[in-house]
């Protein structure tokens, strides 16, 4: 009984959720695509007030930069003292 | 005359396209494309928690389903009728078993083998890319089709039934709060389903009391001309607004009222026992200016027994999600299955539901001037004597259900319209085309002027475009199944249980197409007529290379 309720609540709660994961997802996608432009803004030339900030958070987003910069059309790492792959 | 009682042709449908369901689609599955269950699905292969995500089938057979149903199974069959039940009937039952559950289902497997490419780019690989471009045209006509078509039908829903005019409205508020809890909040979504739906139908109930209608002239427009404006203002600023704010919980209540109205019409049907009053083939058909039936009840009957737009659906986005092949047969064809059902209620409400035969002579006419009214009144009278409930509210009801899902699909129509137009404006390189709201603006735009070249001004007659809007939504479900055809020569497997539908549902739109030219000729229609004759050309120039390709591919099969 429990286990036919919590399938049903599954059922719903995916039922509300997946026809826009994939716009949502697109959406936060997006904004941490502008983000990560903001943190290596400097790196690329473009001046950052926020620079003193952002600078901590390199080595964390490291991770992602690799996708992020395929993504954004550049195969290989757009900084020259950067390097990536 | 011996009338015939409803439950009869009720169960007869259900028993027949779940016997397609269980055989037929067996037989494909196994014979014709041949599930694995061992292939490993672009859901897996790319995934990216994104666009591919493995999704559990009967989530995946919701979502989809959802997706495709909307107010289309409920005005087709309404309109049709006219020509009486049984070429209707059929035409469900055979369309849903051997026309659309083949064609959604394929399209859907075509693409989990093509690496969840849309049937968009399937023609592009297997055709050509002139192909290509021409039925990407053909699919933005579809949506301002689809757009224009439902604009139209809410708006003579609305002025029909005036207590339908708050709670339709209030579902929108509704969704917003649903939306705001869910997302902001992170408020489990069991409570604002169940609080959501009761104050739905709370409010269904304060409609009934006070009804509202529009003023009679306004700037020299009626009052169906009034809504048509205000719903296209309205979807303009939806498809805006971020998706969890609105569509999200509204695709999701009005999903929830899908499955209780299906169920309640079925329930009332069963319960109430009504005979079926409609003649099972109208002879007078002719006399009241109802076109041909062959080969107009092809076209006005697409959703519920095959529609292109399904293909659409299934290749566009439910092929990212499938998690394991053979899952394809169940959300696929139950997809489909899952109309055809919708299609055979309305069929029965609008030959059982409208009274005798003289009153149901009385209401069909004329050609072309009914649907989700007509459903309405006919339903109302059933889930009335069925479920002992008032007429007037019965009737509330089964308007705001059809309206909700006119609505919805005009909501995602509009946003996908602009998003075509914003890749044509990447694509060609027109920056005035990439702007959020300059796109937006010729979407509505462009569905406006169809909708008011339609006849769409004096509030009458707007209907006249349906025909027109299944056309072109049958040649896209002809090219899918031309596609899907042309990959089953490549893999030199039997084709004929593809190529045959394609062959008769291509016959039927352009018989259709070519015969509806000579009638928007006629009345001077001049828009409709601009978009048929550009219809005719796209689809031609598809099937001419489509079957040049055929040809190539059943050589080099050889």
């Amino acid at each position: 009984m429990w286990r036919a309720l919590k399938r049903w609540i599954y059922l719903a709660d995916e039922f509300y959720k997946a026809p826009y994961r994939s716009a949502i997802a697109r959406e936060k996608r997006d904004q941490e695509d502008l983000f990560m432009l903001l943190v290596f803004s400097e790196l690329m030339g473009v001046p950052n007030p926020a620079s003193y900030y952002t600078l901590e958070l390199q080595p964390i987003l490291l991770e992602n930069f690799h996708d992020w910069h395929t993504r954004m059309g550049m195969e290989k790492s757009p900084l020259d003292n950067f390097r990536c792959c | 005359m011996v009338s015939m009682n409803a439950i009869y042709l009720v169960v007869t449908g259900v028993v027949f396209v779940s016997l397609g369901y269980i055989f037929y689609s067996k037989f494909i599955a196994e014979k014709i494309y041949r599930l694995d269950p061992n292939f490993e699905t672009p859901a897996h292969t790319k995934r990216d928690n994104v666009d591919y995500v493995p999704t559990d089938r009967v989530v995946l057979w919701g979502h989809h389903f959802t997706t495709v149903a909307g107010a289309a199974p409920i005005i087709g069959p309404a309109i049709a009728v006219i020509w009486g039940w049984l070429p209707a009937f059929i035409w469900v039952v055979l369309g849903t078993i051997f026309f659309a559950g083949v064609h959604d289902f394929g399209a859907l497997w075509a693409s989990v083998r093509n690496e969840g490419n849309s049937i968009g780019s399937l023609t592009g690989e297997v055709i050509s890319v002139r192909a290509r471009n021409l039925f990407m045209i053909i699919i933005f006509l579809l949506l301002l089709m689809v757009n224009a078509v439902f604009a139209v039908s809410i708006s003579n829903a609305l002025v029909a039934t005036p207590s339908s005019v708050i709670p339709t409205w209030s579902a929108i508020a509704v969704a917003v709060v649903i939306g705001v809890l869910i997302y902001k909040m992170h408020v489990p979504l069991i409570w604002p389903t169940i609080v959501g739906t009761v104050v739905l139908y709370a409010v269904i109930w304060v409609g009934d009391q006070v009804p509202v209608t529009l003023p009679e002239t306004f700037m020299g427009l009626s009052a169906g001309p009034q809504w048509i404006l205000i719903l296209f203002g309205y979807a303009a600023v939806a498809s805006l607004l971020p998706v969890w704010l609105l569509l999200q919980p509204r695709d999701y209540i009005n999903g929830i009222q899908l499955f209780i109205g299906l169920g309640l019409l079925y329930a009332a049907v069963l319960l109430a026992n009504p005979d079926v009053m409609a003649p099972a083939y109208n002879l007078d058909a002719k006399v009241i200016g109802a076109p041909p039936m062959v080969p107009l009840l092809f076209v006005t009957i697409a959703c519920g027994a095959i529609s292109g737009f399904h293909g659409l659906v299934a290749s566009g986005t439910t092929s990212k999600q499938l998690d394991k092949e053979p899952d394809a047969r169940f959300v696929g064809y139950l997809g489909s299955l899952g109309e055809g059902l919708l299609a055979i209620a309305t069929i029965v409400v609008v030959t059982a539901g409208l009274g005798s035969s003289e009153e149901w002579r009385a209401v069909y006419s004329e050609f072309g001037v009914h649907g989700i009214d007509t459903f309405t009144r006919g339903g109302a009278n059933i889930v009335a004597s069925g479920l002992g409930l008032p007429v007037e509210f019965a009737a509330t009801l089964l308007t705001v259900m059809a309206v909700l899902f006119a609505g919805t699909t005009m909501d995602s129509g509009v946003r996908i319209q602009r998003m075509i137009i914003q890749e044509w404006g990447t694509f060609y390189k027109l920056p005035v085309l990439q702007n959020h709201y300059l796109a937006t603006l010729f979407a509505v735009g462009s569905c406006l002027v169809l909708a008011f070249g339609a006849g769409g001004t004096d509030g009458q007659g707007g209907m006249l475009i349906w025909p027109l809007f299944g056309t072109t939504n049958q040649l896209l479900a002809g090219i899918t199944l031309l596609v899907i055809s042309i990959i089953l020569v490549k893999l030199k497997r039997p084709h004929k249980y593809t190529l045959y539908p394609m062959i008769f549902v291509t016959a039927m739109s352009f018989l259709s197409a070519l015969y509806q030219l000579r009638g928007l000729y006629e009345d001077g229609a001049w828009a409709l007529l601009f978009f048929d004759l550009l219809i005719i050309v796209a689809a031609i120039m598809v099937m001419l290379e489509g079957f040049s390709a055929f040809n190539r591919e059943k050589k080099n099969a050889v």
